[in-house]
């Protein structure tokens, strides 16, 4: 057993993950933390909730579904042309062959970047994202920074993740109002012709297909 | 409702500062809040546009000033209570971080989520799509207008795209409506299209030339305008 492993219940201590491991647990809980714990202890004296269920949403969106679905379906895309027109034609029905379909990804779409339009999504409304192939939205999705600039000023935006588009692009937002539900396939980066789909799919990034980012080649890397 | 969630256009928030290796839930609560109302949810006595709806009662200054999962919180503890499963006064005393003693707890009910069950329900595909032949009313290509809606109850038009004309570009088919589902009104079914507005017709003739913004709209959010 670890110095780290205490034997108590996970939830009483993990709310400060950055924080140093030496200090002792006994900070106070904060109001929130109070609150969501009474309301469980309610819920699950109440028959309401099933405690292991929770366990088993918890774990399934924090080790099992994530970004790395959806880089393995554009890494797909890039190497075959047909899987890629299926993918555009009728992404729901696609991806749900390769098993990535579910909750908040009942309806899907796939847009496609080019050399003349590059497509980022948002949900100004709330914080509407494609679970299946992405995981749980980033923070600075949810933020209100995003959702309220996504669509007044998606170059400001893309300069904030360090990406300038020349002018003859045209920037297409996506609002994510409705229950459909949108991956970007990013453009393929130059120089990777050799390389294997698992290759490509490690150098796609969550926010290249959110579209706040582009698909850099390995030589780019830093 | 004309609330603070409508965050579209809005200026002065700041940058987006995105985080390095960003964890999937940043603290224990966060991950318990989440799963809650995702349990919650699998008694089905509330709908999807319903949970939206009730997360967007929070007060609007309190909105602004709060996290993602603090809205999931406040709009799960108004739902439990209006759907009978928590008492006001239970609420009040967890909203004070007080334990509430339960005289004589029971084992979990049938008809609550079961551990075995999560995954199933995850992927099952119920969605808000309507398999049901209903007429479109546009058509991809035509021009339409968002009406200039102001409704006192949810709804997903944009504030910034009412009035605004656009373009038809994908009728994605037939869904249930929001304004009526969340307001328990019947699911009112109607085709969904994106709408392709320039970025001038809705920001002025600052904005760059080409860019765009497509909204997810229903029929009774658009109207013709040839």
């Amino acid at each position: 057993m670890s110095e780290h492993d205490h034997g108590h219940d996970a939830d009483d201590h993990d709310d400060d993950h950055d924080h140093d491991h030496g200090h002792p647990h006994n900070a106070p809980l904060t109001d929130v933390q109070l609150r969501v714990r009474a309301l469980e202890s309610l819920l699950v004296d109440k028959g309401l909730v099933d405690p292991a269920a929770l366990d088993e949403l918890i774990d399934t969106y924090e080790t099992k579904v994530g970004p790395r679905n959806g880089a393995q379906v554009v890494a797909k895309a890039w190497t075959d042309p047909a899987f890629k027109q299926r993918l555009l034609d009728d992404a729901t029905e696609t991806l749900a062959g390769l098993g990535f379909i579910g909750r908040q990804g009942e309806d899907m779409v796939v847009l496609e970047n080019t050399a003349r339009v590059h497509n980022m999504v948002v949900c100004t409304l709330c914080s509407c994202y494609p679970w299946p192939v992405l995981g749980l939205p980033p923070v600075w999705y949810k933020s209100a920074p995003f959702r309220a600039r996504a669509v007044i000023d998606p170059r400001g935006v893309l300069r904030d993740f360090g990406v300038e588009l020349p002018d003859d692009v045209e920037v297409r937002v996506w609002d994510s109002t409705a229950e459909l539900r949108y991956l970007v396939l990013p453009r393929r980066p130059d120089g990777v012709e050799g390389l294997s789909e698992a290759e490509l799919a490690a150098l796609v990034t969550r926010d290249a297909m959110i579209g706040t980012a582009i698909v850099r080649g390995p030589e780019a890397a830093p | 409702m004309n609330g603070a969630h409508d965050l579209g256009g809005m200026h002065g928030f700041g940058p987006v500062v995105p985080e390095p290796n960003e964890p999937a839930f940043h603290a224990g609560w966060e991950r318990r809040a989440f799963a809650l109302t995702l349990a919650m949810g699998g008694w089905r006595r509330w709908n999807l546009d319903m949970s939206r709806s009730a997360r967007e009662q929070m007060p609007p200054a309190e909105y602004l000033a709060s996290s993602y999962y603090e809205h999931w919180l406040f709009g799960l503890e108004r739902l439990l209570v209006e759907h009978g499963f928590v008492s006001p006064e239970e609420l009040a005393q967890v909203q004070r971080g007080e334990p509430v003693p339960v005289a004589a707890p029971v084992a979990v009910q049938d008809g609550a989520l079961r551990q075995a069950s999560v995954q199933h329900m995850l992927r099952n595909r119920r969605a808000a799509r309507v398999d049901a032949s209903i007429a479109a009313a546009f058509r991809v290509g035509d021009a339409v207008r968002a009406r200039n809606l102001n409704p006192l109850g949810h709804t997903r038009v944009p504030r910034y795209v009412r009035g605004r004309r656009g373009a038809v570009v994908i009728d994605h088919g037939v869904f249930v409506f929001p304004d009526t589902h969340a307001a328990g009104q019947g699911k009112k079914p109607q085709h969904v299209y994106s709408v392709r507005f320039t970025a001038r017709e809705l920001w002025g003739d600052d904005a760059p030339a080409r860019d765009s913004v497509c909204v997810d709209l229903w029929d009774d959010y658009l109207e013709a305008a040839p």
